[in-house]
């Protein structure tokens, strides 16, 4: 007998592994939700970890209020599917409130104000760990954290305090107000996403493949034409069957060129590509530290 | 598609000093392999044109965070990731000073392979030897020395030889097997993808081709059967309304459906009457797999239990001997001195008993007589732990042989144990 098990198998394993500690090691969980791959797969993988119960944790979504239309249908969709709990923070609502203010000009994004809401969603359910589909693979800043991120009570990630992860054993303990950020998906990288929910056939949001859409030019990076956006009058806007390789706001999810219809055809692109998955994410761009000074201030 | 989609999984740890140019294999590794993007790549040819350098740093690839740029050196472990069709990679990649042993450590842990790096013309270091003991101490099961700079001796089998001996002679007195030698240059690529021909003496493998076949189905442990119970499920609903699963990781040997076990610390036993896995029902179970298992019995198991084989048990102890790394860089670990301890899915308290030695990281010497055990030090120490603990030695089992100590106090994980 072969007693073998493929990366893909393994990576499996290992999340579910994390997921079923989180579970055991603290009070109040919730996952964090957006609608996009990643996140999908963690309440797929969620899902088979706890089965043939339901999940023990609630999503729980940001929404920035700039959402593409096709995330929030799939997010209903999903939640009803699986019968899970969904708790929604609003950043319109902490904009209206005066506790955010809206960036102005042609690069505003509503990007970094979902830090505070974040926070304050998650103190307001007193969650005690929240898991996230962040991968180490996606970018450089990313490429330390560990599978349990402590974060202090302001929601604070300092790279000198991260506790050491061996073999199969995760501290999780913390005082009271302290929470953790859990990611059970850190050593899958964008191809192994794909391939895994190809093969588990995840049903998907329609805005990672081909469509027709309003997209206009900026900076070498194709934008969706959205009311959301503002756009210069030199900024033509022209129709293009295009595809999001990764999923933010309509105001920071670069698009581009493809004819990718079906899954297999993203793994095909994927495999081959010469750019990085979030190449085209101008929250990223901003500086070379640009995730790292974010995830100081709390960010996913 | 199906090339990626049925290869294994490979970890290895990447140890060696900045000067090694560790950095840069790690960059000729994923570039030469295509792994790196275009646009990675044109941010790391900025970045150099920033800093004034000349050629294009393929370390800057893998230094990450702010104060590593500025200060051009690496701090933490980080994961690298690339895949070949044949194998998808893990890389912790650590540091080579002493300083940062608490890391290598770290990186090591779960590690199939260790890669050591020696620069050609310095030959076999403290550096090296600190590595090989590691990587021992550790239990990695397949050892890869790289002597890089080959281009800087000219790619003389001499140098090449002479390393060799030096490094066999020492790793007699270690435990290791399986090492194997690679004459490379990380900065000209010789050897490490494609092959070189200034090497024709040379009749091994290219690293990559080391790396893609070296036999990693064995590492794991199929002969005890070792199971902790890491949560269990209860759906209480009413179609599943008895049901009660024992989820966790299978953490050696193979367990099947049908097989009588003993489930500790009660003694009770019973037997397998399903195994779930992530795709359904399965006959049998073996590690890294994460399954969900019922009993033919009902009995009350939870967190921190254990089933296994009757035959065949682990110590059930409360007196361990172990070797530890320290981590703590405030307090040392000191006689009378009380931790948590972590051990598969248990949670103890401790005292440390005694302090048998330390050992001297560079040399294998035990230094009886000196007891102060601060970060990155390692000694032998014996503890008492305030339940028992069902454990293998190490040697035997990574994962039912190891241990974390944790502060009471800050809650920080301060130590790494090794059960002997």
């Amino acid at each position: 007998m072969d007693y073998q098990i493929n990366h893909l198998k393994e990576l499996e394993s290992e999340s579910i592994f994390i997921m079923r500690e989180v579970a055991a090691q603290f009070e109040n969980p919730v996952i964090m939700f957006s609608g996009g791959k990643d996140s999908i797969l963690m309440v797929h993988l969620a899902h088979k970890a706890f089965f043939p119960a339901k999940i023990p944790f609630p999503l729980l979504h940001i929404d920035t209020g700039h959402n593409f239309d096709e995330t929030i249908r799939y997010r209903d969709e999903l939640v009803e599917r699986l019968g899970a709990t969904l708790i929604v923070g609003s950043v319109e609502e902490a904009i209206k409130s005066g506790e955010a203010t809206e960036e102005k000009g042609h690069n505003a994004s509503r990007n970094a104000l979902q830090t505070g809401v974040l926070l304050a969603s998650l103190e307001k359910g007193k969650y005690d760990a929240a898991l996230g589909g962040a991968r180490r693979d996606e970018e450089k800043a990313r490429a330390k954290e560990r599978f349990f991120s402590h974060r202090d009570e302001f929601g604070q990630w300092d790279p000198k305090n991260q506790r050491p992860e061996l073999w199969n054993i995760f501290n999780g303990k913390h005082r009271m107000g302290e929470h953790f950020r859990i990611f059970p998906i850190s050593n899958w990288t964008e191809l192994d996403v794909w391939q895994y929910l190809a093969i588990e056939k995840v049903p998907l949001p329609s805005l990672y493949f081909a469509h027709k859409r309003s997209v206009f030019e900026r900076d070498g990076t194709l934008l969706a034409n959205s009311e959301f956006i503002d756009r210069k009058d030199s900024e033509i806007p022209f129709e293009e069957m295009v595809r999001c390789r990764t999923i933010g706001d309509v105001t920071c999810t670069g698009v581009w060129k493809s004819e990718a219809a079906t899954i297999e055809d993203i793994i095909t692109e994927v495999s081959t590509t010469r750019m990085t998955e979030r190449g085209g994410r101008t929250d990223d761009k901003r500086s070379e530290t640009s995730m790292e000074d974010r995830k100081k201030q709390g960010y996913f | 598609m199906s090339n990626y989609t049925n290869s294994e999984l490979l970890r290895f740890t990447t140890a060696g000093s900045v000067d090694d140019g560790k950095s840069t294999l790690i960059g000729r590794m994923l570039y030469d392999s295509k792994s790196i993007y275009q646009d990675q790549y044109d941010a790391v040819v900025t970045a150099s044109q920033r800093r004034g350098e000349e050629e294009v740093n393929l370390a800057l690839l893998t230094d990450g965070l702010r104060s590593e740029r500025e200060q051009g050196i690496t701090i933490d472990v980080a994961y690298r990731y690339f895949s070949t069709p044949k194998r998808k990679f893990i890389i912790a990649d650590t540091p080579g000073h002493i300083q940062y042993t608490r890391n290598m450590v770290t990186g090591a842990s779960t590690a199939n392979v260790a890669l050591v790096l020696v620069d050609a013309r310095n030959g076999v270091v403290e550096q090296t030897k600190r590595h090989a003991i590691i990587a021992s101490l550790l239990q990695i099961p397949h050892l890869v020395v790289c002597i890089n700079k080959m281009d800087l001796v000219d790619y003389k089998q001499e140098a090449f030889d002479r390393i060799q001996d030096e490094f066999e002679k020492f790793a007699a007195k270690l435990d290791v097997s399986d090492v194997h030698f690679i004459p490379i240059s990380a900065l000209k690529g010789d050897n490490v993808v494609h092959r070189s021909e200034k090497t024709n003496w040379y009749d091994g493998p290219t690293l990559m081709y080391y790396l893609e076949n070296v036999h990693i189905a064995s590492d794991h442990n199929f002969i005890d059967a070792r199971f902790p119970v890491q949560y269990v499920i209860r759906p209480r609903a009413d179609e599943y309304h008895d049901y009660r699963g024992y989820a966790g990781r299978i953490a050696g040997g193979v367990m099947k459906v049908g097989d009588r076990v003993t489930l500790l610390p009660s003694g009770f036993t019973t037997g397998i009457k399903e195994i779930k896995g992530a795709d359904g029902t399965q006959e049998e179970a073996f590690p890294p797999q994460s399954v969900t298992v019922l009993l033919e019995e009902d009995f009350d198991l939870s967190r921190g239990d254990m089933i296994v084989r009757q035959n065949n048990q682990p110590h059930i102890v409360q007196d361990v001997e172990l070797m530890v790394c320290w981590f703590d860089h405030e307090k040392p670990l000191a006689v009378r001195g009380k931790y948590m301890i972590q051990h598969t899915t248990q949670n103890v308290r401790c005292i440390i008993k005694e302090i048998r030695y330390k050992l001297d990281i560079n040399s294998l010497h035990r230094d009886e007589d000196d007891k102060s055990i601060r970060m990155n030090d390692i000694a032998r120490v014996v503890i008492r732990t305030t339940k028992p603990l069902f454990t293998d030695p190490y040697r035997k089992n990574r994962i039912t042989g190891s241990v974390i100590f944790v502060d009471e106090g800050n809650n920080s994980t301060v130590g790494a144990g090794m059960i002997i």
